[in-house]
């Protein structure tokens, strides 16, 4: 069904500029802490200055007594209701049950890390709250902490001392592989092995999170206004797990998302505590994050500690890939952070390459930090990293080009569908085209020219290639429920056509920059053949949508938008029956092209405007066999993941007197099958080759030993600013449609995240081996100081 | 409590406000302009620029009896009159500039003051210029070419999608 990439009548393929951008650069857009109501109060939170101890006592009487001042809670208040939970139960090795401790709305007896919650006061101002905030005494005897996995998982102190161990699963992927695995490196020729750290990383949505709950007394029925990519995942979370509040009595509306990039996936305990802080007082409740509040309990991502090894042949080819990382879960368990590090990293693990033995293996580790979990590619930059980095350093000891070495094991055109040895079917992709045009993009024939160029200035030029291949849409839900999802994973939509022949499209998905109010028209109208412009897409409302899991893991296009199409499909069929009965045919004879229902062979007609004005007003209609009204739903649960793929380049200059790298020239070649709009792919690629650069040159998440988060504000972290990224060359053209959805469509909002820190990485030390360096690897990030220190150890 | 008055997008307004209450917080809670967006406390993100008598300000790093008397301008008043984008809004649009929003009007102020100074900015120029002005959505590739665009410079030669 979809046409080419070069249509530009609106429909898909087309590079509409978004309409959602008129609200946003006039300052009309409306983000949660921009909604007032009318009797509003504020919630301040009280939050623990040391990494672990004992609450012995919390006396909040003075606070209770400030002025302004309405209410104080404390752990207490909420001991009897439910946890926030994890939503995937990850079985260990030997099939026990992960370690799975409670995770309250504020701590109770014990704080866990800096800027645990432990109490929240509501007063008229946020002035007064803050102020009453500052005289809650709290008598909270600090105990040793325990940051580092490496000392969390010899025990000694324990963050959480009912599950009396620091580890939270120790998980095997495939475990029935590990034997043959662990033979086929035994016996292999050549086998690299690398040690890495995955750095620790936050996410900084510039929008901090905020949360506004409105108790109506008069219907018991609460409002959450709150930062969420997915209102129904965040109500049901409250209303089976913590709060109980029946879920028809709870509304969640996402309003405009300024940026998630995962973190705003979660429920955190604050949406729990303004719901009930807004029934105790029968008044508005609102909280916004501070930036230094976001710092030390949005959900953090990343941070492996990982060894991998490679075996091959002495020609080159793979033999087995072995992992074993530990991956650090904070103090608690948010929502996604055990399937993260196993499923969503396990099982990419063959990269995109015929390698026929892979094991994995992960330990989750509990450590006196903020929770970690999903952030913008989840488990799959991981798993590209260590693969991908890996490649690069048994070239170096083969004396095999990286590219080649690469190209002789990549999983062939003809192999579709291809069943990988780390247990995903992967649909289709062309890895030799992604690299042939990545060469072209380059230049990688003009590289040597440049290398000497740079040399004369005293530069030492490097190039950085590798593949990469990623999972989306994380499905089908019946084969996650078998590894242990506690969700479904399809997607809904709900197509309304309305009396005067517009529509209004309700979605799952939810949108916090990625464009579907723009791009989601593009594919109803080109079904339907109208104007965009006459279509709306409603998303962000629990009242108003039907239920569907949000946005993140590249989902949206893939799951939700094939729901759309299939609710679509169902309008043209009831539209085309309808069109049969004004037009005195058989429904089997109508086409529907351009907007226009015609009898087939005929000059009969009527408009896709005639059809929905006859079905609101049905006179002279059909009532006992066709039903008034245009309007349909489709839930959507996908076959398969979608497996986009592609291949990045970097090229780097290193100053050998300071240490500092600079990017050159940056290339992605992507495969995300077909494309709906080219310019907001675009875009989403430039937002996570941005990340990924960030990542592998200057952020870093620091906490000192105490357990105090060194890197809390954006003077200590360092955000990627302009000045840091260059340009970045992209193309996404000629892509393999994914086989298993109707739109042909894969993810793409994070493929640059996931594709681009090895690129980074390797061209560096591409750019330190020719300059004569015997540097193998340094940790992300490669900052002047790290990359000045390598070349300056002893014996290099 | 004091008296603050000002001209804001050219109509005159006034106040009440405590000693503590910064610039943002009285353009947004008291005057209900919620385009100037708050997304940091240590003056490092830039979503609140303003104009301050014709100067970018962050407006979070400014008490509002600072203004008392001043001509600010904020992002609900940089459209034409007609309502249509002005030439920067547009260039943004245009060029996909913008992803989520959130830092979208600091960066559109900014890029007012930018071209003020400097009609023609080179990219590093541009570069430069943003250090205090943070996106996470865009890699920034989009913003310096919209700016480029906006200041009637050939983009052509910019990496293309």
């Amino acid at each position: 069904m979809p046409k080419d990439n070069t249509q530009t009548d609106g429909g898909i393929g087309a590079s509409t500029l978004r309409r959602e951008d008129i609200r946003f650069l006039t300052g009309e857009g409306m983000y949660t802490d921009d909604i007032q109501l009318q009797g509003q109060t504020h919630a301040v939170f009280a939050r623990s200055d040391v990494a672990n101890g004992v609450i012995k006592s919390i006396d909040t009487s003075v606070a209770a007594a400030m002025p302004g001042v309405l209410a104080v809670f404390t752990g207490a208040d909420f001991a009897e209701v439910g946890g926030n939970p994890a939503g995937w139960l990850i079985n260990s090795r030997d099939g026990e049950p992960m370690k799975e401790p409670k995770r309250p709305v504020l701590a109770h007896g014990k704080v866990r890390h800096v800027g645990d919650a432990y109490a929240a006061v509501i007063a008229e101002t946020r002035a007064q709250a803050m102020d009453a905030v500052a005289a809650i005494e709290a008598d909270i005897q600090e105990l040793p902490a325990v940051i580092n996995m490496a000392d969390a998982v010899k025990g000694g102190s324990l963050v959480h001392d009912e599950i009396e161990t620091n580890v939270c699963f120790d998980w095997g992927w495939i475990e029935d592989n590990r034997a043959a695995t662990d033979a086929a490196i035994k016996a292999a020729p050549h086998v690299t092995t690398l040690e890495l750290v995955n750095n620790r990383l936050v996410p900084n949505a510039m929008e901090p999170r905020a949360s506004t709950a409105d108790y109506n007394k008069g219907t018991g029925e609460y409002t959450l206004y709150t930062t969420s990519q997915n209102p129904h995942l965040t109500r049901l979370l409250i209303s089976a797990f913590v709060l109980g509040i029946p879920e028809n009595k709870l509304r969640v509306i996402a309003p405009d998302v300024g940026g998630g990039f995962g973190s705003k996936i979660y429920h955190y305990g604050e949406e729990a505590l303004v719901l009930a802080a807004s029934k105790k007082l029968k008044r508005p409740v609102r909280w916004t994050a501070s930036r230094s509040e976001s710092f030390l309990t949005d959900a953090h991502g990343r941070d492996h500690v990982t060894k991998i090894e490679l075996a091959c042949e002495k020609d080159g080819t793979f033999i087995a890939f072995r992992t074993e990382t530990m991956a650090n879960v904070g103090a608690y368990l948010s929502n996604f952070s055990t399937v993260t590090p196993t499923f969503l990293h396990g099982t990419l693990m063959a990269g995109n390459y015929t390698v026929p033995n892979v094991y994995v293996n992960v330990k989750a580790v509990f450590t006196n930090t903020a929770p970690v979990d999903a952030y913008r590619g989840a488990g799959r930059p991981e798993a590209t990293y260590s693969i991908e980095r890996v490649i690069d350093m048994t070239a170096r000891e083969l004396g095999m080009d990286p590219v080649e070495l690469r190209r002789m094991n990549f999983v062939k055109p003809d192999q579709y569908p291809y069943a990988s040895a780390a247990g995903l079917e992967y649909d289709s992709g062309n890895y030799d085209r992604q690299m042939d045009k990545l060469e072209a993009m380059i230049d990688r024939d003009g590289f040597e020219a440049r290398r000497i160029e740079s040399a004369k200035n005293g530069k030492l030029r490097g190039l950085g290639l590798n593949a990469y291949i990623e999972a989306c849409g994380i499905a089908p839900s019946n084969l996650v429920g078998i590894l242990g999802a506690r969700v479904g994973l399809y997607d809904a939509a709900t197509v309304r056509v309305n009396a005067t022949g517009s529509l209004a499209v309700m979605v799952g998905a939810h949108s916090h920059g990625q464009g579907h109010e723009t791009a989601f028209p593009q594919i109803v109208a080109d079904m339907l053949g109208i104007d965009p412009e006459s279509i709306e897409i409603v998303h962000g409302d629990t009242a108003k949508i039907p239920f569907g899991m949000g946005t993140y893991g590249s989902r949206s296009l893939a799951v939700c938008g094939s729901a759309m199409v299939r609710a679509t499909e169902k309008i043209i069929v009831k539209a085309k029956k309808i069109a049969a009965h004004m037009l005195e045919a058989s429904d089997a004879d109508i086409e529907l092209v351009d907007g226009q229902f015609t009898v087939a062979g005929t000059d009969k007609s009527v408009s896709f405007g005639e059809v929905a004005l006859k079905a609101y007003i049905p006179h002279q209609y059909p009532i006992e066999d066709i039903e008034p009204g245009l309007e349909e739903t489709a839930f959507y649960d996908p076959a398969n993941f979608t497996y986009p793929s592609g291949a990045y380049a970097c090229e780097v200059e290193v100053d050998p007197e300071t240490g500092k790298v600079t990017i050159e020239k940056f290339a992605a070649a992507d495969d995300f099958g077909n494309i709906i709009n080219p310019m907001i792919v675009t875009g989403q690629v430039h937002g996570g080759i941005g990340q990924g650069i960030g990542q592998a040159l200057i952020e870093q998440t620091s906490y000192d030993s105490d357990g105090q988060l060194l890197s809390a504000s954006y003077m200590d972290y360092a955000m990627p600013r302009a000045d840091d990224m260059p340009f970045y060359q992209v193309n996404h053209d000629d892509g393999t449609p994914c086989t298993h959805n109707p739109l042909g469509v894969k993810g793409c909002g994070e493929a640059g995240a996931i594709g681009s820190p090895p690129t980074v990485v390797n061209a560096v030390i591409d750019a330190l081996q020719r300059g004569g360096k015997n540097i193998t690897h340094i940790d992300m990030p490669l900052t002047p100081s790290r990359v000045w220190d390598a070349m300056n150890a002893k014996g290099v | 409590m004091a008296q603050v008055s000002m001209t804001v997008n050219g109509k005159a307004v006034s106040g009440d406000v405590e000693g503590r209450t910064l610039l943002s917080e009285f353009l947004r809670i008291d005057l209900n302009l919620t385009g100037t967006h708050i997304g940091c406390d240590t003056s490092q993100c830039g979503a609140c620029v303003v104009h301050v008598n014709g100067e970018a300000v962050k407006a979070c790093t400014m008490f509002a009896a600072e203004a008392d008397g001043a001509d600010v301008g904020t992002i609900e008043g940089q459209a034409n009159e007609d309502g249509t984008l002005n030439v920067i809004q547009q260039a943004f649009q245009d060029h996909h500039g913008l992803q989520c929003g959130f830092c979208t009007p600091g960066m559109v102020m900014s890029t007012a003051s930018l071209l003020k100074e400097n009609p023609k900015p080179s990219v590093q120029e541009i570069r430069t210029y943003l250090d205090g002005n943070i996106c996470r959505c865009t890699g920034y590739h989009n913003i310096v070419k919209a700016i480029m665009a906006a200041s009637g410079q050939d983009v052509s030669a910019i990496a293309a999608e």
